[in-house]
């Protein structure tokens, strides 16, 4: 077994698995054209100009290849979701990454930015979307640098523009970067952000941009990862690309590991079969835990995932398995949390970002977040209640109403309650306020009573008025919590 | 206090000819404000609207969303602590508390001599180097007390010039698309037919069509 890494993709590590899209990332010179037309590139693009759109598409929608954004939901098919005879249609990339715990579109962008541009040729051609925008995180000023090269570089040699490579494909790709905003990784955000909007989610239904996307014609938004693999895919043939992975998750995933791990990183990991086990304990990946500490809970899918505990370490990383357990593959997202752990803390990291990233279009999670966050600070402070505890699943309810995803325990007896969830909002960020809230005080909720500071308190009805008698001064911390605390 | 110099109205129309419609523009726009002036200034703002046509209102409206651009001047360098799970597991606080008592300020401020802006931040996407900063949107990896006062000392004495650019700029590098291979965009509304290569493909079962 091998495990490689290079000085010039800190946080990346090879091992002796199939590579699709990072097997450039071995050269320092990866991103340049020299490099990539040296190791197969645009090979792909031309294996599809010489196939129809339509076979192209097909070969897509055979070889089942999942959105690798979040939603998991295959390319070819919603490249088949825009109305029948309606032009034009438009190509949005989705390279806002910004899902806690997530980092692969940056990489992909900054180390293969022509393997990205590649793949978005072969997506324009195959489903006829005339104009395609490359929109790019606004802190990311490394991979805009690299991706405004490799467009600049690609399109004097003849694969962006007018006629490319001698056939009558033709179009344009822009490069447009975002200026920080979570929620624009929301795809129907991401498209008034490219409007020239403040990013707020549109109202669903259509609950795709395939109907009503970008200056209201069909859009396909698709992420980064997504289209890099096409290149490759239409190499070797939709047959060669599902003998990797399992049938419903075929071809590979890129996954992020960190926290308190031995040897934090990015892998290109077989999809559906490497188990949470594999990635965290395996010397081929993670190592195990930082100086052999024992693992107490980990997010398996950035910070909108359900956490699990050690309970579902033998779980393999594929979509479907992994909400029956309870939670969602998400961005492919892993952070690990040991036994040192402050849980309603760590929680409080999360909760904060969500609160802090509402666009505020929706009222639950634009006020909930934000309580959720304060009620949270309160526990965290050591100023909490028991009540603070029951209003934290209240405040939730209004964002989410009824049963709420969690991973089943052994130590708690809980049975496992399935992914997704019912929303009151828009899109996923609301929700995502509550997750963390919810899975830390559903698995760990002695952790939060611990800081619960029991002490007498009194209210201010039971302040002696002058001249009438001193009622009884509740006792117990309970019946404070029934007053209400004030801080 | 400007309006977009005659450089960059260049560049502005070059940005706004790339899009169906100009409004489309207007992050990148903003982006160059910034550029020009360190922070996006209200003149700068009712420029663009003209270049966009919006009103300076709707360019405020847009602008105020996104956390990058700066209303009032910061800091030469423009410090992002991030502080998200990964980061805050492996000490994001701490290398906090560091970066306030090294530099003199609270999150949020700058310092008196207008070199350093210090500002909590949300994840950067690179989780498994934590904790990590950004100087003008510039990663460092692993940073500890040290290398941070490392990074301050470099960038006080201008050591970091060729690598990191005063903030308003973030790529130093823009896309250019040479006039013989442009497609060009065309009004959504005046399309009503199929591209070009779509319409003479053999149309087999199934696809996009």
């Amino acid at each position: 077994m091998t495990v490689t890494t290079y000085s010039h993709t800190p946080g990346f590590y090879t091992g002796d698995r199939p590579q699709i899209v990072t097997s450039r990332f071995q050269y320092e010179d990866s991103y340049t054209l020299d490099r990539f037309l040296a190791t197969d590139g645009y090979k792909g693009l031309r294996a599809a100009l010489a196939l129809s759109p339509t076979e192209v598409h097909d070969e897509v929608t055979k070889a089942t290849v999942l959105g690798r954004g979040g939603a998991g939901f295959p390319a070819g098919v919603k490249w088949g979701l825009t109305p029948q005879a309606v032009w034009p249609r438009y190509l949005v990339v989705n390279g806002d990454e910004s899902e806690p715990g997530t980092y692969k579109d940056r990489l992909l962008m900054e180390r293969d930015p022509h393997q990205l541009i590649e793949g978005c040729l072969i997506a324009c051609y195959a489903a006829g979307l005339s104009q395609c925008f490359l929109y790019i995180r606004g802190e990311m000023a490394l991979a805009q640098e690299r991706v405004a090269i490799a467009l600049n570089e690609a399109y004097a040699a003849g694969y962006i523009g007018t006629c490319i490579l001698g056939s009558k494909f033709s179009v344009d790709i822009v490069l447009h970067w975002g200026a920080g905003a979570y929620v624009v990784g929301e795809e129907t955000a991401l498209i008034e952000s490219l409007e020239g909007n403040r990013g707020l989610p549109r109202l669903k239904p259509p609950f795709f941009p395939a109907a009503i996307g970008l200056y209201g014609k069909p859009t396909i938004v698709n992420n980064v990862e997504t289209l890099a693999n096409l290149a490759w895919l239409l190499r070797h043939g939709a047959d060669e690309y599902t003998k990797i992975g399992t049938a419903t998750s075929p071809g590979t995933r890129m996954v992020a590991v960190s926290g308190h791990v031995k040897r934090p990183g990015v892998f290109e990991i077989v999809n559906g079969t490497t188990t949470f086990r594999d990635l965290i304990y395996n010397e081929e990946f993670c190592g195990g835990i930082r100086d052999d500490h024992e693992l107490k809970a980990f997010v398996p899918g950035g910070g909108s995932a359900p956490w699990f505990t050690p309970d579902q370490l033998d779980l393999p990383f594929e979509g479907r398995l992994v909400g029956a357990a309870g939670s969602m593959l998400g961005s492919g997202a892993i952070m690990v949390m040991d036994d040192t752990t402050d849980i309603p803390a760590a929680a409080l990291t999360l909760v904060r970002f969500y609160a802090n990233e509402s666009c505020g279009k929706c009222t639950p999670c634009r006020e909930g977040g934000t309580w959720l966050m304060r009620i949270l600070q309160r526990v965290v402070a050591g100023f909490g209640t028991h009540r603070d505890l029951d209003q934290l699943f209240e405040v939730g309810q209004t964002i989410c109403p009824g049963a709420f995803p969690h991973a089943a325990s052994e130590r708690l007896g809980l049975e496992a309650v399935p992914f997704p969830y019912k929303m009151t909002t828009i899109c996923f960020v609301g929700p995502s306020a509550y997750v963390p809230v919810h899975s830390a005080l559903t698995l760990f909720r002695d952790e939060f009573e611990a800081k619960i500071v029991k002490r007498t308190f009194i209210p201010v009805t039971a302040i002696p008025v002058s001249g009438s008698a001193v009622t009884a001064l509740p006792a117990t911390a309970d019946s404070v919590d029934a007053v209400g605390v004030g801080q | 206090m400007a309006r977009l110099n005659e450089d960059n109205v260049r560049i502005a129309l070059e940005t706004i000819a790339r899009y169906p419609k100009a409004r489309s523009a207007m992050i990148p726009l903003l982006h160059l404000a910034q550029q020009q002036d360190g922070y996006v200034t209200n003149e700068a703002m009712a420029h663009i609207g003209e270049l966009v046509g919006a009103t300076s209102a709707e360019v405020f409206g847009t602008a105020t969303f996104y956390e990058m651009f700066k209303f009032k001047p910061v800091g030469k360098y423009l410090i992002n602590i991030c502080a998200t799970m990964s980061c805050a597991l492996m000490g994001a606080e701490q290398l906090m508390h560091h970066a306030e008592r090294r530099l003199g300020i609270k999150a949020g401020a700058t310092t008196p001599d207008g070199l350093f802006t210090l500002e909590h931040a949300e994840c950067q996407a690179a989780c498994t180097e934590a904790p990590t900063l950004q100087a003008n949107y510039r990663y460092r990896f692993h940073v500890t007390p040290a290398t941070f006062d490392a990074l301050v000392d470099d960038l006080a004495n201008g050591r970091l010039d060729a690598e990191i650019p005063p903030h308003g700029t973030v790529a130093r590098i823009r896309q250019r698309i040479p006039a013989d291979r442009v497609v060009g965009p065309r009004s959504p509304d005046d399309v009503t037919t199929a591209p070009e290569w779509m319409a003479v493909a053999p149309t087999a079962s199934g696809g996009g069509q």
